[in-house]
């Protein structure tokens, strides 16, 4: 026959466990330890509270523009609470709540998004690159990563994140081609949060869904409720297990809605209609896993009560640890450290320039 | 005349063009409904509807590589690249091929098109927010390469940008988008690409800059005179690339003298070729080294520590008196 369907490996599926009413899907109900899930609520909840005092910080001009990350929490934790710490995490810019769940200091975003690259920091023993602004770039690091754990042999994993906007970018088809070429152990995890600023997803590509851009690569991919912990989680393990296993890697879109700005400094007003936020606040994924917590017998009103308290402490504490190194009045030459492992002779000369620049304006500013 | 802000004045310019040439259109990321990130291309699609005003998927190079193919068809495509910092994706396809089509086709194609971009820093941005790069599309040949420092020529400059017939990269200097207004004429008004300009009639020493940094180049100058009876001429380069140097010779020429001052770091940066450029033509006037003032040889720092990044008033004062001792 001259025409015929091609068979191909993968289908597009949809997954959704917990539903924004409620209802649980029994049968696809993951097995998760009692531990996590109170732990990935407790992040969440957790998430949802930095985040309202990082713009309360930013209104006050205490930090600078970031990207806030409220509505994503479930896409986010639900995907990293997967990974071992020897794994390797790649995010983008608005993964905040994954790189706190994977050990990243809170102040450091703090002092990040305050203006000090400082904030950058990455703990040893933490394996994940910092955030990458650029948008799609990162994924091809991710894919190295992998390249690299296979030549070692180990059995680790790599997990990266990017929006919505960043596929259309070149660069995101070909680190899914990598990964699909050398069965890299990656997991490929779209924020799909409707909108790249101002543009909406469907100026992002003519396809359905973004989960079948992993079918022109040959690798599997499968479009998730981003909002539902369970279906990202269960999501995410498979995929991962797939990685840890020699099968390759998986892209995952989480279907999911950016709440908030896309940074302090977006008016969403301007392209996006408040319908559409409001239908969306409907389907917030912190009240559903709560409301699934409790019916578990996992978690009470008082221990939520209890829990906003501890959280608000913790937030506070991170503020404070930020401020106080803010307030203490830093050298401003450090920026010429970690441009290079050895500062060549050319640069120690224009740090000792800028040294005596500094000088000279502070006894300017005496005179004034 | 209407006082403007650099944003607005470069509204008006494309408005103008726009509305005399349909050929003309606007491509880039979140230009359209939103009008652009800084609203530099506001209401503009309310205008001239999506067709004209296009909203493109997040992708620099795709931006760039279709603009080349809309040029080479007969239209005229400005590209808005949200932040400079974001423009290395477009790289590839403006130095293989927009730069180069018409030496390739022996003069059969042209790719008029222009890249508009904010750059510079000074306003408090995250990482890849602040730079100043345009010594990679100034050394890249077949590539026009502009900087306007005020709401006024940046207009005239951008209707200029917009009928060249080669492809013009256009950097902004988003600290100056809202710093001040000046008088920008409704009517028409263009300003030839590739001609410094003198800013300032002065003897003793010429200070040569561009962009967002000729705010404190000016303000030295003001207190140079003030203080200490020194008389510099300015010049501000306008277009960085090709550079034209008749006007910077016969000027330091005249003063012997010459201070440059840029943001960008200094290390082949557009100081370096001026510095050059001086050394071919003007040898045997100089009576001083040549200073440069310009930002440091290191990824730019976050804001916290940026005010020490970036030259100022004193350190160009400075520099100026170093100097006129010799
Ligand atoms: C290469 C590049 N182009 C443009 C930008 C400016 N920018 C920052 S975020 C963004 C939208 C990103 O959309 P998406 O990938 O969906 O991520 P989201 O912001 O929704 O998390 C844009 C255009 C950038 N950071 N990098
Ligand atoms: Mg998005």
């Amino acid at each position: 026959m001259p025409r015929s369907e091609i068979e191909l490996p993968y289908r597009i599926e949809y997954l959704s466990i917990l539903d924004e009413n409620g209802n649980l899907d029994k049968e696809l109900e993951p097995d998760i330890p009692d531990d996590i899930l109170v732990k990935l609520h407790r992040e969440m909840l957790s998430g949802r509270r930095f985040d309202e005092r990082m713009l309360n910080l930013q209104r006050q001009g205490r930090i600078g523009t970031f990207p806030p990350i409220k509505g994503q929490e479930a896409s986010q934790l639900g995907a990293v609470a997967t990974l071992k710490n020897s794994d390797w995490m790649v995010p983008a810019f608005r993964e905040a709540l994954a790189e706190f769940w994977r050990g990243k200091p809170r102040e450091n975003f703090i002092l990040f998004y305050g203006g000090y690259d400082e904030g950058g920091a990455v703990e040893e023993g933490r394996n994940d690159l910092p955030v990458a602004i650029p948008v799609g770039s990162q994924m091809l690091h991710a894919v190295g990563i992998g390249m690299g754990i296979q030549y070692r042999r180990k059995d680790d994993v790599v997990m990266t994140f990017f929006g919505d906007g960043a596929t259309s970018e070149g660069d995101f088809h070909e680190a899914l081609n990598f990964a699909g070429v050398f069965q890299a152990p990656v997991i490929f995890i779209c924020q799909n949060n409707q909108w790249a600023i101002s543009v909406p997803r469907s100026r992002q590509t003519h396809a359905k869904t973004l989960a079948q851009k992993a079918l022109a690569h040959g690798l599997p991919g499968i479009q998730v409720d981003g909002n539902d912990v369970l279906a990202v989680y269960a999501a995410a393990r498979e995929a991962v297990e797939r990685a840890r296993t020699g099968k390759g890697p998986t892209l995952i879109e989480c279907f999911t809605y950016r709440m908030s700005l896309h940074t302090t400094a977006d008016d969403p007003k301007k392209y996006r209609s408040e319908d559409e936020v409001k239908e969306w606040e409907k389907r917030d994924p912190i009240p559903r896993f709560q409301a699934y917590l409790t019916q578990k017998g996992l978690l009470t009103d008082e221990v939520v009560e209890q829990l906003e308290a501890d959280i608000a402490q913790e937030i506070q504490g991170a503020i404070d640890r930020a401020e106080k190194l803010m307030a203490r009045e830093v050298d401003p030459l450090d920026m010429f450290n970690h441009t290079f492992a050895e500062l060549p002779p050319s640069l120690i000369l224009q740090r000792q320039e800028a040294e005596l620049d500094l000088s000279l304006r502070k006894e300017e500013d005496r005179h004034d | 005349m209407t006082k403007m802000t650099m944003v607005e004045a470069l509204n008006l310019a494309m408005r103008q063009e726009m509305e005399k040439d349909d050929r003309v259109i606007i491509l880039g990321e979140d230009v359209g409904v939103d009008g652009g990130v800084f609203r530099v291309t506001d209401s503009l699609i309310s205008t001239f509807g999506e067709q004209r005003v296009v909203d493109t998927p997040l992708a620099e190079s795709g931006i760039i590589g279709t603009s080349i193919g809309m040029a080479v068809y007969g239209l005229r495509p400005v590209c808005e690249i949200q932040f400079s910092g974001f423009s290395y994706y477009i790289f590839h396809q403006l130095e293989a091929h927009a730069a180069r089509l018409r030496h390739r086709s022996q003069g059969r194609f042209h790719v008029p098109l222009v890249v508009r971009t904010p750059c510079g820093g000074g306003v408090r941005a995250l990482e890849h927010h602040s730079e100043s790069r345009e010594a990679y599309y100034a050394h890249t040949p077949g590539v026009k390469m502009v900087i306007p420092s005020g709401p006024r020529n940046a207009r005239a400059l951008l209707v200029s940008a917009i009928r060249d017939p080669d492809p013009v990269v256009f950097f902004e200097p988003k600290a100056l988008y809202r710093a001040f207004r000046e008088e920008v004429p409704e009517e028409e008004e263009s300003m030839p690409l590739g001609q410094p300009q003198l800013v300032r009639e002065g003897d003793d020493v010429t200070i040569i800059s561009y962009g967002a940094m000729m705010v404190p180049v000016l303000e030295a100058a003001d207190s140079l005179k003030e203080k200490d009876g020194i008389v510099a001429e300015i010049i501000d380069l306008l277009t960085i690339s090709p550079l034209d140097d008749t006007l910077i010779a016969s000027s330091v020429q005249k003063t012997g003298r010459a201070v440059v001052v840029h943001e960008a770091p200094r290390s082949f940066g557009p100081g370096a070729e001026l510095v050059a450029r001086l050394v071919e033509k003007s040898f045997y006037y100089l009576e001083a080294p040549v200073k440069r003032v310009t930002g440091y040889d290191i990824v730019y720092p976050l804001f916290a520590r940026e005010k020490a990044y970036m030259p100022d008033t004193g350190k160009i004062v400075q520099a100026v008196k170093e100097t006129l001792e010799v």
